[in-house]
């Protein structure tokens, strides 16, 4: 039975369950709710939550956990011979599957009956062409022990899929009992939905934090196997990003590809230090204006206009940068006007497109920041003779200076963080150069480009892409720890 | 109205110059009457008190004379008030150098998020009180001196001044309102956020500082208005009731809602 079909009947049960509690428990109170411990519904609840949540967290960790037993059980059955030379058991266990699956395929399509499928004497260069046929994709030839052992993976697999239907309506009936069970007057039903409430709350928090856990450590398990393939001291140190097309070693034994990161890391701050000179600036004078000089009425306007900018995707930032900035920039100082500049894509263009991004990141949060100072101290200072801008400079902007610098090294981290402005306003050349006209690329730009080639997985050139994501993730951890402990530490000054 | 000229030829007091001088003031609040019509004389050198029940409106007319009202856009102010015989409402008139004459302490301390140093300096500095460091040092030692707090914070004049217990920040206020030379005082319910102690204190200070300013002072304790002032005025729902000495305004009141506020009948 599909898994749908599954979690259907037990919603179902649910539903029932629902109905037949909330009935049973003003039954029991003689009809009248005020005899219950809980609002009727309540009890309603009950019995829907104890019939659903085991019967479901059962059978995701039975598909969870499904997988690694039938891959257990079935690669004892291939023989070591099967392993070809620069081949292990993962690609084979990857091919008995997928000759499963194109068996599977097959039946349902009709092209095989079940029993064929499943003959363990049936000729293996039949069934090849057989499957190839049926539209499957399998290898070349499938052989004598791979087909057995897709067999056996799809019997295992059955079976499994019907022993779990099995034990999860069985615990969906029991908890349906169980839950009628508490359908009297003196049960605290409110008191148990209410502990389901923060339950599935947690739950919800701890996904979001377990997300975060799993995806440093998918970054850590490749960085950790990319630099067992290439130096650590070649690249943190060499200043050279050059990964070679076909990987391959030279006759030392060192690879081909030099992989410094020190090209991509110097691209990745100058460019994000041309943003934070455009945003800075820029977003902290608005931000001024806006909570202190201007009226109530431009305000409601002009803030929501600013934020407009931040709801723009990055890509059409991107656009922006290639289309109007580059040739503008061309226009001033390539070879018609000053000569700098030789293509529109460069670190200046990507720089300025990224600040103008940055803007309301910048300009939001400070306006936040600067209106949370107290109006006692602005009192203060215009009580002393003080001009709006003395007070502004000399104690609004202080007192808010924390939060202020906290808004810009989030913006910073935005920045060094940024992929699609970079790839379309800052070219793909990695250089180490001090002229900000000239194209020079990012971390994240590389990482992209590494990745989406048709390089192999598990070449140096590939995995380089997760020690990049380390780096870049550490390096904006860093910025984001920072900032908040500047943040934290300001926070309660004139308080 | 009450006549002031009458009252005082009558009693036949010393009679002070008269510092700040109000005509006709009215405020609006939007579509609200906040003051209505008030005349009143402060003299220089003196503790002048505003009494009155909340919402009379004895802190929005302190706030007119140093024009802080400016700051709210939708107050109106009508009427003159003259400093030193100089309409304070005039075009001419910039409102930032009459703040730096016409000083104000606040109900609530608000020392800057700065040193001690830095907030007694704030003043001198944007006004160029100061030639030198030493000559600014001078100015912050004498307004902390007069402050009455020079022996608490001498130590640590670069510790922020926002570590300063509640007593300490407001005369921490009031001498860095002092260190820029005001003529006027105004202080708006100086002592409401302090303990008896520290409010001993302030009321020991602003006695002092009678001899070399007017000072102004709003406050909800009659007690206190006894102790500091020498005149006193009481507001009622934006019109000024009653002014006079303060010993005959709360011994022998000549307007009933006057008697009827220092009894505790109204308020």
């Amino acid at each position: 039975m599909p898994v749908f079909w599954l979690v259907m009947i037990v919603l179902g049960l649910a539903a029932l369950g629902y109905v037949f509690g909330r009935h049973r428990a003003l039954a029991n109170a003689g009809g009248d709710s005020r005899h219950l411990h809980s609002l009727p519904s309540y009890y309603g609840s009950n019995v829907a939550i104890k019939t659903v949540v085991p019967a479901l967290l059962v059978m995701i960790i039975w598909l969870l956990v499904q997988p690694f037993v039938v891959d257990g059980r079935v690669i004892g059955m291939i023989p070591d011979s099967e392993i070809r030379e620069g081949s292990n058991a993962s690609l084979v266990m990857a091919e008995v599957r997928r000759t499963a699956d194109g068996l599977d395929n097959a039946v349902a399509a009709g092209v095989m009956s079940d029993e064929e499928a499943g003959n363990a004497r049936a000729d293996v260069s039949d069934m090849t062409a057989r499957l190839k046929d049926a539209g499957q994709i399998v290898t070349s030839t499938i052989t004598q022990p791979v087909l057995l052992a897709a067999q056996e993976y799809r019997d295992l697999r059955r079976a499994s899929a019907l022993f779990m239907t099995i034990v999860v309506l069985i615990i969906a009936g029991a908890g349906l009992v169980w839950g009628m069970a508490g359908a009297k007057p003196d049960f605290r039903a409110r008191n148990v939905v209410e502990k389901s409430i923060r339950m599935l709350l947690v739950a919800a928090a701890s996904i979001a934090v377990l997300t975060t856990v799993g995806i440093i450590l998918s970054l850590i398990f490749n960085t950790v196997e990319f630099f067992r393939l290439y130096p650590i001291t070649a690249f943190f140190f060499e200043p050279t990003w050059l990964p070679s097309f076909g990987g391959g070693i030279d006759s030392d034994g060192n690879p081909l590809s030099k992989l410094g990161i020190l090209p991509l890391l110097w691209g990745t701050l100058y460019i994000s230090l041309i943003a934070l000179l455009v945003a800075v600036p820029i977003g902290l004078f608005a931000a001024i204006y806006l909570s202190e000089y201007a009226g109530s009425k431009v305000r409601s306007i002009a803030k929501p206009m600013l934020e407009v900018l931040a709801g723009i995707p990055t890509i059409v930032y991107g656009l922006f940068a290639l289309l109007t900035v580059g040739p503008l920039l061309i226009g001033v100082f390539g070879d018609e006007g000053l000569g700098w500049m030789q293509a529109g894509t460069a670190v200046m263009t990507a720089g300025l497109v990224m600040g103008i991004m940055l803007i309301p990141f910048v300009s939001s949060l400070s306006d936040d920041i600067i209106n949370a100072v107290p109006q006692a101290m602005r009192d203060g200072s215009f009580g002393l003779g003080a001009t709006k801008s003395e007070t502004i400079k000399q104690v609004v902007l202080p007192a808010a200076l924390p939060g202020i610098v906290g808004a810009i090294l989030l913006a910073a981290s935005r920045a060094i963080g940024e992929t699609m402005i970079v790839v379309l306003g800052a070219g793909a050349a990695a250089r180490l150069s001090l002229n900000p006209f000239e194209a020079m690329t990012t971390v994240t730009a590389k990482i992209v480009s590494q990745l989406t080639g048709d390089a192999d997985f598990a070449s140096p050139e590939a995995l380089v892409a997760f020690a990049l994501g380390m780096t870049l993730f550490i390096l904006t951890l860093g910025l984001n720890v920072f900032a908040l402990y500047i943040v934290r530490k300001y926070r309660e000054q004139y308080d | 109205m009450y006549d002031v000229q009458t009252h005082r030829a009558e009693k036949d007091l010393i009679v002070n110059d008269i510092k700040i001088s109000a005509k006709n003031v009215q405020v609006h609040y939007g579509d609200t009457h906040a003051i209505k019509d008030v005349n009143v004389e402060i003299e220089a050198k003196c503790v002048t008190a505003f009494i009155g029940p909340s919402g009379c409106g004895k802190s929005t007319f302190l706030r007119c004379l140093n024009r802080m009202n400016d700051t709210i856009d939708i107050c109106r102010v009508q009427g003159e008030i003259l400093l030193d015989g100089d309409n304070i409402y005039d075009k001419r008139v910039d409102p930032v150098q009459l703040r730096a004459k016409v000083g104000m302490v606040f109900q609530k301390p608000n020392p800057f998020p700065k040193s001690i140093y830095d907030n007694i300096a704030y003043g001198p500095r944007i006004h160029g009180l100061a030639r030198n460091k030493a000559e600014l040092d001078e100015i912050v030692e004498k307004s902390l001196r007069r402050g009455a707090i020079w022996d608490e914070v001498k130590d640590r004049l670069h510790a922020p001044g926002t570590g300063l217990s509640g007593g300490q920040q407001q005369r921490l206020c009031i001498a860095r309102a002092i260190a820029t030379e005001p003529e006027v005082l105004l202080m708006d319910e100086p002592c409401s956020a302090l303990d008896p102690i520290a409010t001993a204190q302030v009321e020991e200070l602003i006695d002092e500082l009678r001899q070399d300013y007017s000072v102004v002072i709003v406050t909800h304790s009659m007690q206190q208005a006894a102790r500091v002032s020498q005149k006193t005025a009481f507001f009622h729902l934006g019109n000024l009731v009653e002014f006079g000495e303060t010993g005959k305004i709360f011994t022998n009141p000549e307007d009933p809602r006057t008697e009827s506020y220092i009894t505790g009948r109204i308020g």
